[in-house]
């Protein structure tokens, strides 16, 4: 059984919605009892970093992160979720859980490409460079496009984990993966087919 | 690097798609999901959709079309047309869409962009500009002015300086329509679309105008716009969604081309 986890941070409907598409049983809960029970765990949101990752403290799902990770069963990072799996983020100087070395930055102030200024937040559909084959991105083939919305992005310590990076003004990790963590910053459940596949070929990954 | 957005724009009134959209061959005429359904399938980046739906007892009706729409396509899409306050905001979020486009109460009651924007993000606050050439005055240093509720009611507000407002304000994004250009067919305005883009630091979608794939070519060079929106062009199937994108391309606007 797959499980989102229910925080109070946005797009889970979407991501229920994705994966009801896909033929995926699944349950969205924030009971960690519940969550220990499942195969595969969706960790999504949209929003601050500073109110996300104070509710989750006040569940406990901080500590129920670190522990599901130590198991060794899989987890899905997206956007915000992504983001709060490092150590700390800028977006209003807020400690993380720490599943990943590194901080989540603000994209710098007057970004541009080809003499063309760029806008913040990052909105819109853009490509990820892989920069190895995983389970997760198998059949996405090179030219599919992601959608994106957010000022931050993540920026792991380790360069080991980037698996993907996209290009804005500046390159920065958009994907990132380690042991049972494949992490995103852009929306699958919001990228189309290429989205839903992403999706489906992770409720199939059976991390080594 | 991050491509241009093309986005159908659907009118809604009392759940069907308006009788001034023409559409012919295996899709159902009156149903806007099945519109939705195309424009996905035509490799739409995103769709808008927009309410008219004069009398308030019938609003329900719309948020059952957002709730099929979030079940059948998987790309962001946003709602507009008589969203009054954040309850109106909420409803519309939780039956699945991404965005919500204020308008006319925004202009009326600026800080339900504030309040939008606190309870779901910037990015979910899209605010709608109906903007209108007027003649340069102290008032409207721009020489456009805001427009509202259908274009009835001038406001005497600049449209350059609510923008700016707007942003401030916390709005994630602007969908900037022309009143002058809308449903003509002979391409976006321009310099209204260069000017607010220049000068706001959030993605513009321009809107009105839109004929041909040439004026969309134009709108997101010469204009400077993030996205274009698009309505008659592929309501009445002149032209598909992919073979605008296969166009811009071409002229090296880069858009998404696989889906």
């Amino acid at each position: 059984m797959i499980a989102i986890i229910n925080y109070n941070a946005g797009n889970i409907t979407s991501v229920a919605r994705a994966l009801q598409n896909i033929g995926q049983d699944f349950i969205v809960t924030d009971d960690t009892r519940k969550l220990d029970a499942a195969s595969h765990v969706i960790f999504p949101g949209v929003g601050a970093a500073g109110e996300a990752m104070a509710y989750l403290r006040e569940k406990k799902l901080d500590e129920w992160l670190k522990r599901w990770f130590a198991t060794g069963k899989p987890l899905m990072g997206i956007c915000l979720g992504t983001q709060i799996i490092l150590d700390y983020s800028e977006e209003n100087d807020t400690g993380c859980i720490g599943l990943v070395a590194g901080a989540t930055k603000r994209f710098p102030e007057k970004l541009s490409s080809d003499g063309q200024t760029l806008k913040i937040p990052h909105m819109g559909w853009n490509s990820v460079r892989l920069l190895c084959s995983h389970p997760v991105f198998e059949n996405i083939p090179p030219e599919a496009e992601f959608y994106f919305v957010h000022s931050y992005y993540p920026s792991p310590a380790d360069t080991g984990v980037i698996l993907g990076t996209t290009d804005y003004g500046i390159t920065f990790c958009s994907v990132l993966a380690k042991n049972n963590i494949v992490a995103m910053q852009f929306h699958p459940e919001k990228s189309g087919r290429p989205g839903l596949q992403i999706l489906k070929n992770f409720c199939a990954w059976r991390p080594s | 690097m991050i491509s241009k957005r093309i986005i159908p724009c659907l009118d809604v009134r009392d759940g069907k798609l308006t009788k001034g959209i023409k559409f012919k061959g295996n899709v159902d005429i009156g149903d806007p999901v099945e519109a939705a359904r195309e424009y996905y399938e035509q490799g739409a980046d995103e769709i808008v959709f927009y309410d008219i739906t004069a009398s308030s007892d019938k609003r329900d009706i719309m948020i059952d079309v957002v709730r099929r729409v979030a079940e059948t396509i998987f790309i962001p899409f946003s709602v507009g047309g008589g969203i009054r306050n954040l309850e109106d905001m909420r409803k519309v979020i939780n039956a699945g869409a991404e965005k919500v486009s204020v308008n006319s109460a925004a202009v009326e009651n600026p800080q339900i962009i504030t309040q939008g924007a606190k309870a779901f993000g910037n990015q979910c606050v899209v605010l709608g500009m109906d903007v209108k050439k007027v003649d340069v005055s102290d008032k409207i240093p721009s020489g456009y002015e805001m427009v509202i509720h259908g274009g009835r009611i001038y406001t005497g507000i600049d449209a350059l300086w609510w923008a700016k407002e707007a942003e401030s304000l916390g709005a994630g994004e602007i969908c900037l329509n022309s009143i002058d250009a809308d449903g003509v067919q002979t391409g976006y305005e321009l310099n209204l679309t260069r000017l607010i883009s220049e000068n706001v630091n959030i993605p513009v979608i321009a809107s009105g105008g839109a004929g041909k794939p040439e004026h969309l070519a134009e709108v997101l060079t010469k204009g400077k716009a993030d996205a274009a929106l698009i309505a008659s062009m592929v309501h009445y199937r002149t032209y598909t969604i992919t073979e605008i994108k296969q166009y811009l391309n071409k002229k090296h606007i880069k858009t998404r081309l696989f889906w």
